[in-house]
């Protein structure tokens, strides 16, 4: 659905997205994750047919974007970051324009079907100025749905909802993804991880990785970590976790809290309780870390600068 | 075809649902009417004085004509400042812009509603004519330099959209895309005067090349020399609609311009 090679767009003397190459297939729903500034915005309004790339190509449901602009356009919904609205115009009055934009046989029934879907059913007569941020949010999730698109393009579609509203849109991307393709950015780590099934890490224009969030979990948990917390005098209590098999490294936090290091892989936190026990330590609580996506990001966008700063001192030292 | 109609006909619709149009309509119908007023109590008093009776020959171009199109030197800029200023600025022109529209369409659209619309308030102002004519005794007025003004007005308005529309393509500010197509439009209104300026001071009668493009570029020149009075020639045309193509041809070329930047 959606195919990029070597994707490159400079801004003058600047290079937004440098060299991007990934996929989307058919009922997929892919998370665009970086900081601000990565160039998350620019490779969609590429993808979008808005701006064509410097270099490199991209296809989209089986289209060119420069080529074939139109017929993309056609086939894609959008709905960018600002919600482009019309504040002048009520909600019917926008998708019925939308919709005839679009030239859809069956405008009527299509606007309708997109009310029922975002759930606009009684506001339908306001004027879109007089909505709430959220109701706009969902007009702009409308206008993008209007024409059943294959692939949708949604730019930080949660971006400042309230938590209410944040559940609601996730809950509706979640159910487009069964028949669309979603390709969606995002600078919120557990939103990537609940909604995607597959993420692309982006930093200054440089895909840093790309996989399941699962799995890149899995690639970055070299190893786990768990925290025990004991009831009174901890005493001793160092030497008892360090001799259990499977222990890595212990860390006495603070008042009766440690961090343990454990191997990947092994449950060995019965162990642990049980030698603590017959050691007449009272545990109060044991729970396992974990890594989550927000570690890895940091860890990966983190490497990625390092190895970028290394790179131009090594450069500044040879000059 | 149809996308440059759907877009037209929404930009049309949304002058009648925003309070600011009706505010330009009110005061373009209030300055004509004092205008239309004071010019035509001149008139009638001087005809008593002189009695004589070629005053009806060009009473309509006198008393409203020449007023009305100043007014709308001032007021089209106003009614054209949002067109494509206003897009850019809430960011639906990226709306626009991923929708399957030909860049080309959505200015000629934008600029056949705000066209639509001018049309409209000029369309309003036949209210004086006809007044003109009941009062006057006792064959009315000529009508041949009315209808013939009132073509070429229709021209002249598209020109002047069209010059709002592709001075407003680069802004996001309304306002200052007002002062913009002010500016422009101000200045093919004068640019007769600079060749009557360039002809005085440089002694040769004006026969200069740039005087002579000053001339042909002069916008009122095309209207008050022929249509005025009473005569329709293609020249006019040709100049008032190749304004609007080469206009609409540049705001396209500015539209267009976000993929090259």
């Amino acid at each position: 659905m959606i195919q990029v090679t070597n994707l490159t767009k400079w801004y003058g003397l600047r290079k937004a997205i440098d060299g991007l190459n990934f996929h989307a297939k058919k009922g997929e729903i892919v998370g665009f994750l970086g900081p601000n500034g990565a160039g998350k915005t620019t490779t969609m309004r590429i993808l979008t047919a808005y701006q064509p790339p410097s270099e490199g190509r991209a296809i989209v449901a089986g289209y060119d974007v420069v080529e074939e602009s139109l017929e993309v356009r056609r086939r894609v919904g959008y709905l960018p970051e600002t919600v482009p609205l019309y504040m002048d115009m009520t909600v019917l009055e926008y998708l019925d324009f939308m919709a005839s934009l679009r030239r859809l046989p069956n405008a009527d029934q299509c606007v309708d079907e997109a009310i029922q879907r975002v759930n606009l059913g009684d506001r339908v007569e306001s004027y879109i100025g007089n909505l709430s941020k959220g109701m706009k949010q969902r007009v702009g999730l409308a206008q993008a749905v209007l024409h059943k698109p294959e692939v949708l393009i949604l730019d930080e579609p949660t971006i400042g909802l309230d938590p209410m509203q944040v559940v609601e849109v996730r809950n509706f991307i979640r159910e487009l993804g069964q028949d669309h393709t979603v390709l969606l950015s995002t600078h919120i780590l557990s939103e990537a991880q609940q909604l995607c099934n597959r993420v692309l890490i982006i930093n200054k224009g440089h895909i840093v990785a790309e996989d399941r969030p699962e799995n890149l979990q899995a690639r970055l948990a070299g190893a786990e970590r768990i925290t025990i917390e004991l009831a009174g005098d901890s005493d001793g209590a160092v030497d008892v976790i360090s001799g259990v098999k499977g222990v890595l490294t212990v860390e006495p936090m603070s008042d009766g809290v440690f961090e343990v290091e454990i191997t990947p892989g092994q449950e060995i936190r019965p162990a642990i309780v049980r030698a603590l026990t017959r050691a007449g330590q009272d545990v109060v609580e044991v729970h396992s870390q974990g890594v989550d996506l927000e570690q890895i990001f940091l860890e990966l966008t983190r490497s990625d600068n390092k190895s970028k700063g290394k790179h131009q001192l090594q450069k500044k030292k040879k000059e | 075809m149809r996308n440059i109609w759907t877009i037209a006909w929404k930009e049309f619709k949304l002058y009648f649902g925003t309070p600011i149009f009706y505010m330009i309509s009110a005061m373009m119908f209030l300055f004509l009417g004092i205008i239309f007023y004071s010019n035509l109590a001149q008139v009638i008093s001087s005809a008593a004085s002189s009695s004589s009776s070629g005053a009806s020959q060009d009473l309509p171009g006198a008393v409203m004509l020449g007023p009305l199109l100043t007014i709308l030197l001032f007021a089209t800029p106003a009614i054209t400042m949002r067109l494509v200023a206003e897009e850019n600025s809430l960011g639906t022109i990226e709306l626009m812009l991923t929708a399957p529209v030909r860049d080309s369409e959505l200015i000629i659209g934008k600029w056949l509603g705000g066209t639509l619309f001018t049309s409209v308030l000029v369309g309003l102002t036949w209210v004086y004519p006809i007044f003109l004519h009941a009062i006057t005794k006792p064959n009315g007025i000529d009508q041949g330099p009315l209808v013939s003004s009132y073509l070429v007005l229709l021209l002249l308005v598209g020109a002047l959209v069209a010059i709002g529309v592709c001075v407003s393509a680069p802004f996001k500010n309304v306002t200052a895309a007002f002062f913009a197509s002010l500016m422009v439009s101000l200045a093919l209104w004068v640019s007769g005067l600079g060749a009557s300026a360039l002809s005085y001071s440089g002694g040769t009668g004006g026969t200069s090349l740039f005087g002579t493009i000053l001339q042909y570029m002069d916008f009122t020149s095309h209207f008050y020399n022929t249509a005025y009075a009473g005569r329709l020639d293609l020249k006019d045309i040709v100049f008032y609609a190749s304004i609007i193509v080469l206009m609409l041809f540049f705001a396209t070329r500015i539209v267009e311009s976000r993929r090259w930047r």
